[in-house]
């Protein structure tokens, strides 16, 4: 017996068309660099995914308990078509890669690890992290690599969603109240310094772009800036005067938050090594 | 029908159409056919529900608290799916038991006040800590389990919004039944350390599920009103009965055991027997003194102040919005 999310009747999200047990029944094995940029991306989603979940049963109101909890699925559902597929290079279930890898061997972006904070910190990193992803999507359905491509064909329209709850809320949180105006803002300041590293460029992507399967990030600072600039001026916000945090990439240097992170997520895994549940 | 008629400050004058009122109520419950919002009701009928169906959206919310615990530490990405899905459905639960509730009259924020202040309750089993994962698939299997006995009647009951918001969270809650059921399957189909952790959980949440029926209807004086009402449609010991005879043969196919050294067939009654269960604790978690009364209620209380801002953010936008649209409009006039 399997319960596919959408059993769940709150549950909004478009698109059911493939499954992680699709990936894996489709023995479509993802070459290794392939399966490490599978990695970067389904790391960044788990993570995400991790961060949010915790708001659900904590949420300002509770329409937003169910928004936050439609997000933090799609966020993992994405995670876990994209670490099934990295899995299949070497063998391993999504859950082998979740569970058992260390804190030095996940590939996740610093944004993503970042505390949630108040409502105002979350709804900013929301709103880079969407916008990122959105552009992102929009460009890997195209890629060469079928699976990646289907993937992100699924994902784009659940993070148009996002994308929209997220400028929805910058907009209520900056040209609502003073507080909120001042909480919205000082959010974007904490988020800000992690801009960067997600446009960052590395010897893998390049090459992987280069035969059209990875989208080089660098490609898409200018479309992230076009589009997440006019909902902070519309919200009455500024885009941060703050310097980008310089190292953080994806090759070994990371968040202080991730280990934490790890630490709580992997703990029960991680008492019951092969088991199953 | 001028809704003020249901009060019972209503003018003499009205006395007439409240003769009327109670004649159609009467015969409606008679009928056993249902009553829309907008119906005449006795303010007793009124109370009740009020009560009966915020305690019940309260329920949901305060519920969510024990399995959130867990999303964060779910041992698989598959169980955190599922675990996330279902805490939302609770969510979602909540937010239509609250709206059929408004329909009586009582605002959202109202309802929510009581349940702050201490002065409404809710289902005393959401006390009880969620130590292990295996108490996720517990409370899915028990907790989940005794609401669906409780909520199937329910969707005939007599007040119609109840009855619908009933048949859409009933659809939802076999779902978690199952998802629970699965939990404790694995668990006990796993290593012994897995398979003890699932009997002890079940161990602790066995009572306080048969207790979620309420107590014993000799001490349960407004069950028969209720009844009569056609809001209930069977007693607390008819539903806690079924219940038993509903797990106990769920519980052996778990390969596991139920807490109660009396439990057993009865060929006569056609049902199982089951032992007295523990009124004292029950009364005393009522009282506050469960292990997570406070707990729960800080829990909730954090969340609803620390969202204060984000509220007063989204009146104040849409009131912008609002003021903005109205200027735009006169400035249109003024042009035309
Ligand atoms: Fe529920
Ligand atoms: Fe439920």
């Amino acid at each position: 017996m399997s319960f596919a999310s959408s059993d769940s009747a709150t549950r909004q999200s478009a698109g059911n068309a493939i499954t992680p047990e699709d990936i894996i029944a489709s023995e479509n094995k993802a070459p290794e660099d392939v399966a490490t940029y599978a990695m970067y991306l389904g790391d960044d989603a788990l993570i995400l995914a991790q961060r949010l979940g915790y708001w659900i049963s904590r949420a300002p109101e509770m329409e937003e308990d169910v928004a936050l909890a439609n997000i933090a699925q799609d966020q993992l559902g994405h995670a876990r078509f994209l670490l099934s597929y990295a899995g299949s290079a070497w063998g391993k279930t999504e859950d082998e890669l979740a569970y058992f890898r260390d804190t030095h061997e996940f590939y996740s972006c610093r944004l993503v690890e970042q505390e949630n904070g108040d409502f105002g910190q979350t709804i900013a990193r929301q709103l880079i992290f969407a916008t990122y992803q959105y552009e992102l999507f929009s460009r890997l359905v195209d890629s060469k690599d079928e699976t990646l491509a289907a993937v992100a064909a699924k994902a784009l329209k659940e993070v148009m969603y996002h994308l929209d709850h997220a400028a929805q809320w910058t907009l209520r949180l900056g040209d609502g109240t003073e507080e909120s105006h001042r909480r919205m803002q000082e959010g974007l300041y904490y988020m800000w310094p992690y801009v960067d590293e997600l446009f960052a460029d590395d010897d893998l992507l390049r090459d992987l772009a280069d035969r059209g399967i990875a989208v080089l990030p660098s490609t898409l600072r200018e479309s992230f800036d076009q589009r997440i600039q006019p909902i902070i001026e519309q919200a009455t916000l500024e885009i941060p005067d703050v310097a980008g945090a310089f190292g953080g990439d994806r090759s070994g240097r990371f968040s202080e938050h991730r280990g934490h992170i790890l630490g709580e997520m992997q703990v029960l895994a991680r008492q019951f090594p092969g088991a199953t549940w | 029908m001028s809704t003020t008629s249901i009060h019972s400050d209503a003018p003499v004058a009205d006395l007439d159409e409240q003769r009327a009122g109670q004649e159609r109520f009467d015969q409606i419950i008679a009928e056993d056919s249902r009553i829309e919002p907008s119906d005449w009701m006795p303010e007793g009928y009124r109370k009740t529900l009020v009560r009966q169906m915020s305690q019940h959206a309260h329920s949901e919310i305060i519920g969510m608290q024990p399995e959130a615990n867990w999303i964060t530490r779910a041992p698989s990405l598959k169980r955190k799916m599922i675990l996330m899905a279902k805490v939302q459905d609770e969510a979602g639960h909540g937010l239509y038991l609250y709206s059929a509730t408004e329909t009586l009259g009582v605002p959202r924020e109202e309802l929510v006040r009581q349940l702050l202040d201490g002065e409404a309750k809710y289902s005393s089993i959401f006390n009880y800590p969620a130590m292990t994962w295996a108490d996720v698939g517990a409370i899915g299997w028990l907790v989940d389990g005794a609401a669906i006995q409780n909520q199937v009647p329910l969707c005939r009951a007599s007040f119609a919004p109840y009855g619908r918001a009933m048949v859409r969270i009933c659809k939802e809650e076999s779902f978690h039944q199952r998802q629970g059921w699965e939990i404790l399957y694995e668990l006990s189909h796993g290593t012994p350390e897995q398979k003890a952790m699932a009997q002890d959980a079940v161990n602790r949440f066995y009572g306080p599920a048969l207790q979620m029926f309420g107590p014993p209807d000799d001490d349960s004086p407004n069950s028969q009103q209720s009844m009569a009402w056609n809001i209930k449609r069977f007693s607390n010991d008819e539903l806690r009965q079924r219940f038993v005879d509903m797990i106990v043969p769920q519980a052996e196919a778990l390969g596991l055991t139920l807490p109660d050294p009396d439990l057993k067939w009865n060929e006569e009654r056609g049902h199982y027997d089951f032992g007295e269960l523990d009124w004292d604790e029950f009364m005393s978690v009522i009282k506050g003194k469960g292990p997570c009364n406070v707990q729960r209620m800080q829990h909730r209380r954090a969340a609803h102040e620390n969202g204060a801002w984000v509220r007063e953010a989204a009146a104040a936008y849409a009131e912008k919005q609002a003021r903005r649209q109205q200027d735009a409009a006169d400035t249109h006039l003024i042009g035309a």
